[in-house]
């Protein structure tokens, strides 16, 4: 600040140049444009994807996300299968990753030693940082063998009257793709979800414990509850993951474009197909086909993520109530 | 100090970056002859140091595309350019795209059986049963009937197919569609069906691999790679009603029989000819007619000659089937069509 007695207000000019050497004005201005470039990106992305799908948009409308059939040959092309494989492989893997993935982190918050919570914590946090491809060389070399001779034996012989256990089991199936996601996803639901419950105050704890909870009964019933807006966004983020996940799908789901009613049966996903065919795609309606299944995802990603604000807000205000 | 040291840096790097005389060549496309071309091109490399020509095996839709872009010198695909597409390279840019063969490919079944470690014999109608999903079980009577030596079990067959875009998938199906009018119309010829039956796999790698770890199951790769790997593969009948297992020998037999027209674009499946192998394509490589630049255009014409003499002397260490003698001969006069802007 200048330290000279001044008699009249200084003019504009000088003043904003006197903000700008001060640097507010700058880091103002940059931080907008980052902020701003973001922005652009994904207003970049969208409308690369709505530009590049107007041939396939335009031959077949909304029968694109009805139709299942995937003909290159006869250039008929309908998304089904895909979508289909994209949100099965996706919620079954949640289904088996977010308890696995709660329960550790209610572990590593609650009751492990800080030492222990700390150490495991680390190793989870490197298993999310493992490249997909490996994930996916790990699903067909030891996952689907596993699979085979052990866990789909034992689910056929228990539950193998449900259609959804029916049929033979190949290795490369739906439910494979749902375990290799699930074993992806894992560390986001605990990496995060440890920190979340970390971070509830210890006065909660306090207050269950003297009014004569037990240590669970006071981990399930207060303190997972307080931070359970956190979990939520967790799972969600972990949903986010397994939805886009391309490499370790496709290489264990068995690239089958239908639709069966068995988990057992081989699928595809969206992500799977576009990177297995976009490469060899000659003709510009199979592009605009395939950019097309990149916007349907992109449009499911964001019901998804709707939904999960909404769920968010609304559990939000029955807890503030 | 630190401001001029950099400054120096910069310098000198602008000044070291462009080597004199140095002409460097891009291409991409197919996959399948990628490590043929690029034994070629290093070998070239080391034959004339000033020029350098780089190929990046993106997939052969993705060469023709981007030789129809312009944005590669050349081009290269396991499929030869379709109607629409010369004519899109023609109005795109002004001028034609020339096909020039360069090497032999075949693709083989493979299959794992348990306990059956023989050569099984397959009839096109074999093979478009099995894969359209009518002929479900090894045990059908028309595999043991071309198999009686062989005892096949009972079980259900599991057919495996590429999951990606590929030319190998292009020969198998365009096979089958000469074999088969039912196959032709109900799945057509193209780098990627709509396949009925079967898991996919991504790659010749992703297919074998499926096809090692699934019992009772049959899949198509390229005889290059089933050679490499040691796979055993079965025999075909060709349309002479012999059995015939690919080799490079019966994959030549196959380029011999086939009247080559003045485009090169030819499909050489199902072929006459005692000892031909019926599963066989040429891979080409796709040059436009009329290259602006001429230092380019004479490194270009250079290397298709040298390619048609000493490089096809390479090919049988590295699996691939060589150009018939006739082809080649054909080439050679095609080259003088290249030219450069005069």
């Amino acid at each position: 600040m200048s330290t000279a007695p001044s008699v009249l207000p200084r003019p504009r000019a000088s003043q904003f140049a006197a903000k700008l050497r001060a640097g507010d004005q700058l880091a103002y201005t940059l931080t907008l444009i980052c902020a701003a470039s973001i922005f652009l990106v994904t207003c970049l992305l969208v409308y690369q994807l709505w530009a590049g799908s107007v041939l396939s948009r335009q031959k077949f409308g909304w029968n694109f996300i009805f139709s299942s059939t995937w003909d290159p040959v006869k250039e008929d092309y309908g998304g089904v299968p895909f979508m289909f494989g994209t949100v099965v492989t996706s919620l079954v893997s949640l289904l088996i990753s977010v308890p696995i993935g709660l329960g550790a982190a209610i572990f590593l918050s609650e009751m492990a030693l800080p030492g222990i919570s700390d150490a495991l914590t680390f190793l989870i946090e490197l298993l999310a940082a493992v490249p997909s491809v490996i994930y996916g060389l790990l699903g067909i070399f030891l996952l689907v063998p596993v699979l085979e001779s052990v866990v789909v034996p034992a689910l056929k012989s228990v539950l193998g009257f449900l259609p959804i256990f029916a049929g033979p089991f190949y290795g490369v199936s739906l439910l494979s793709a749902s375990v290799v996601l699930s074993i992806m996803i894992v560390p986001f639901i605990i990496s995060v979800s440890r920190e979340v419950l970390l971070a509830v105050p210890v006065d909660q704890r306090e207050a269950a414990l003297s009014l004569g909870a037990t240590r669970w009964e006071t981990t399930w019933q207060v303190v997972v509850p307080y931070a359970s807006r956190g979990i939520y966004g967790s799972i969600f983020l972990a949903l986010a993951r397994a939805l886009g996940e391309t490499m370790a799908v496709t290489m264990v789901v068995g690239n089958t474009s239908k639709v069966q009613t068995s988990l057992l049966a081989p699928g595809n996903s969206i992500a799977s197909v576009i990177a297995n065919q976009f490469n060899e795609a000659t003709s510009d309606m199979y592009i605009s086909a395939l950019i097309e299944l990149g916007l349907v995802l992109f449009a499911i990603t964001i019901i998804i993520n709707g939904l999960a604000r909404l769920m968010i807000l609304t559990t939000g205000a029955r807890i503030a109530k | 100090m630190i401001r001029r040291s950099c400054l120096g840096v910069l310098v000198t790097g602008c000044l070291v970056m462009p080597v004199f005389g140095q002409i460097s060549l891009t291409g991409a496309g197919a996959t399948f002859p990628y490590a043929m071309y690029s034994k070629w091109f290093d070998d070239y490399h080391k034959l004339h140091p000033n020029i350098q020509i780089n190929y990046q095996s993106i997939g052969s839709g993705g060469g023709i595309r981007q030789v129809t872009e312009g944005t590669v010198d050349f081009g290269a695909s396991d499929g030869p350019m379709t109607d629409d597409q010369l004519k899109g390279f023609r109005e795109k840019r002004g001028c034609d795209v020339l096909h020039f063969p360069t090497v032999l490919g075949a693709v083989v079944p493979i299959y794992n059986i348990p306990g059956v470690t023989a050569d099984l014999d397959f009839t096109p109608e074999a093979l478009v049963g099995i894969f359209l999903g009518k002929i479900t079980k090894w045990n059908d009577p028309v595999l043991t009937k071309l198999n009686p030596k062989v005892k096949l079990p009972g079980s259900d067959i599991i057919v495996v197919h590429r999951s990606d875009g590929s030319g190998t998938t292009y020969v198998w199906s365009d096979y089958l569609s000469k074999v088969s009018d039912e196959w032709k119309t109900r799945v057509g010829k193209n780098t990627a069906l709509n396949w009925p039956v079967g898991l996919g796999g991504k790659g010749n790698e992703g297919v074998s691999g499926q096809v090692k770890q699934s019992p009772n199951s049959i899949g198509y790769v390229e005889l290059t790679y089933a050679a490499q790997n040691k796979m055993s593969f079965g025999r075909v009948r060709n349309s002479s009603g012999a059995f015939v297992k690919a080799s490079l020998a019966s994959v030549t037999a196959a380029a011999a029989g086939v009247q080559m027209p003045d485009d090169f674009r030819v499909s050489i499946t199902n072929p006459s000819g005692k000892t031909a192998y019926p599963i066989c394509s040429f891979t080409w490589l796709l040059i436009p007619e009329e290259i602006v630049d001429k230092q380019k255009s004479g490194v270009i014409t250079d290397f298709l000659r040298w390619m048609l003499g000493p490089g096809q002397k390479l090919t049988e260490a590295l699996e691939f089937a060589p150009l018939p003698k006739a082809v080649v001969t054909k080439e050679e006069k095609a080259i003088a069509k290249v030219h450069s802007k005069a």
